[in-house]
């Protein structure tokens, strides 16, 4: 309670300072010439760590699934398409915040014997929820290959599964490249809900520090670069690893 | 000896259109023959059903002594080759790895000896040296032999083109029907959708005459040009002949 009776104050400080009454800046806070300003700027900075895992470790579990409940989608079956469709209208109607507060707090009533960390809880939301983004992304990738691609594929014998895997999959994969660079960007930015349950990633340092320091102002506009620059580097390297895959393609 | 393939009343629906009405012919082992027709009449879907990328609705087909449905489907592809208008090699494999997928994956062979396949196919169509090249680098041609080669080295026992020539720029079609040509001096067993008529009369045993989902005519290469019977199949020699 006293912490959110400090944070009231502080936005109030800050709102005060907005309306030119404040005492104006104060980048000592932050400042790395000072003892204290680089300890807290190290602590700021430490949030990346998990703000990053976080991001990846869940898009590299979602990814897969994803795949796996796109597939049926195409199927001939109507009860493997359903499932499908479900499964994506349901997940995606799922808003992530809730799914964090559901798995951490809800789930282990359910299953008092597994003890989900404050890390797993927010991977398992977080993989959850992009599941269904990363269904659908994959089921515009394998539409947009051309048909003859599979039927070639079927009048060389290959399998369900080699079709797939060395012939629509890669494919499809250089295609949908960007738009899974888009959702590593998307994560990183909802990883910070996790923040709620305690997770020590970057939301989570600037609002311990914002509370101890009074300084919501320069905290939270280093937190507003520090998102700026991890967005500005994954998105080069998305733009890189594409270059690279579409130059392999045309030579 | 039984027939190479064998359609007796096959018929084919999309939706409410009928694109096949009870289509029967027989094709002996080593027999060539040419199926020609308007646009629409189905002869891509006949061909098409016999491998099974269309399904047949009505009647049977045998494959090599073997009745097609969904239980035989991959037993009758090992035996049937394709070959597509648009060519459809994979864009993302060098040539090299667009004819050893099959061979490795669906055959078993080795690497090295998918790799001598398909060097020795590439050799027949005459274009060893693109081995290392990516489809898009070759001209339509060319691709269209890469793709003849990729089907060779499944080693079918019958080879279905569906236009293969449609596609190709005038100058580059005589280069693939000179391929289609030795492959049916091979005695390879061969369907051919083509409105190529002076391919036609070269190696067809059989011209195929299609209209509305039917096979209007069925006659030797010489009967069918020189006295087509029915009055459409004249009409529609009389189209193509003329340019
Ligand atoms: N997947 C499909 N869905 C619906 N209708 C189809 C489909 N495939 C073919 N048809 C229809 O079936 C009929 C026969 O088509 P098909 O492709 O076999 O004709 P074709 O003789 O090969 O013609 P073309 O010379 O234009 O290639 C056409 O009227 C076509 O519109
Ligand atoms: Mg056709």
């Amino acid at each position: 309670m006293n912490k959110n009776v400090n944070r009231v104050l502080l936005i109030v400080a800050v709102g005060l300072f907005l309306s030119g009454c404040g005492q104006g800046w104060g980048w000592y806070v932050v400042d790395p010439s000072t003892k204290s300003g680089w300890i807290n700027l190290k602590f700021l900075m430490s949030g990346f760590w998990y703000t990053i895992l976080l991001s990846f470790v869940s898009l590299l579990i979602a990814i897969p699934i994803g795949l796996l409940v796109a597939l049926p989608g195409f199927s001939k079956n109507p009860f493997l398409r359903g499932f499908n469709r479900t499964y994506v209208e349901l997940i995606r109607a799922l808003p992530v915040l809730v799914a964090i507060l559901w798995i951490h707090y809800g789930l282990p009533t359910l299953f008092p014997s597994i003890d989900l960390t404050v890390f797993w809880s927010g991977v398992i939301a977080l993989s959850i929820c992009e599941t269904a983004f990363l269904a659908e992304i994959f089921r515009a990738g394998i539409q947009s290959i051309p048909k003859g691609q599979t039927e070639a594929a079927q009048s060389i014998s290959l399998s369900y599964f080699d079709r797939m895997y060395y012939v629509i999959l890669p494919q499809a994969l250089r295609r949908i490249l960007p738009a899974i660079g888009n959702q590593f960007v998307y994560m990183l930015k909802m990883s910070s809900l996790v923040s709620v349950i305690g997770m020590g990633e970057l939301v989570r340092k600037a609002n311990e520090l914002a509370v101890t320091e009074y300084r919501a102002l320069e905290i939270y506009s280093v937190l507003v670069l520090e998102y700026l620059v991890l967005i500005l580097v994954v998105s080069a390297g998305v733009r890189w690893l594409e270059k690279k895959l579409g130059a392999d393609e045309s030579q | 000896m039984t027939a190479a393939i064998e359609l007796n009343g096959v018929s084919k629906w999309f939706g409410d259109f009928q694109a096949l009405n009870s289509v029967s012919l027989s094709v002996a082992q080593g027999d060539k023959v040419v199926i020609c027709g308007p646009s629409g009449s189905g002869k891509s879907t006949a061909i098409r059903c016999v491998n099974r990328l269309e399904k047949h609705e009505e009647g049977i087909i045998r494959v090599d002594g073997i009745k097609l449905d969904d239980t035989t489907v991959s037993q009758v592809r090992q035996e049937v080759g394709m070959v597509f208008q648009q060519f459809n090699l994979f864009p993302h494999l060098s040539v090299l790895n667009n004819l050893t997928l099959g061979p490795i994956r669906a055959r078993g062979l080795s690497k090295t000896e998918a790799q001598d396949r398909a060097m020795a196919y590439l050799e027949r169509v005459h274009i060893p040296e693109q081995a290392g090249k990516y489809p898009k680098q070759l001209s339509g041609g060319q691709q269209q032999r890469v793709a003849i080669a990729r089907s060779l080295c499944m080693e079918p026992k019958i080879l279905l083109f569906d236009e293969p020539t449609s596609a190709l720029d005038p100058e580059m079609i005589s280069e693939v029907l000179e391929v289609m040509v030795e492959l049916a001096d091979s005695g390879m067993t061969m369907i051919v959708v083509t409105h190529e008529m002076g391919f036609a009369r070269k190696v067809a045993d059989t011209m195929v005459f299609m209209d509305q989902g039917q096979i209007v005519e069925t006659a030797d290469p010489e009967t069918f040009f020189g006295q087509p019977r029915t009055e459409r199949c004249q009409r529609f020699l009389k189209q193509i002949l003329q340019h």
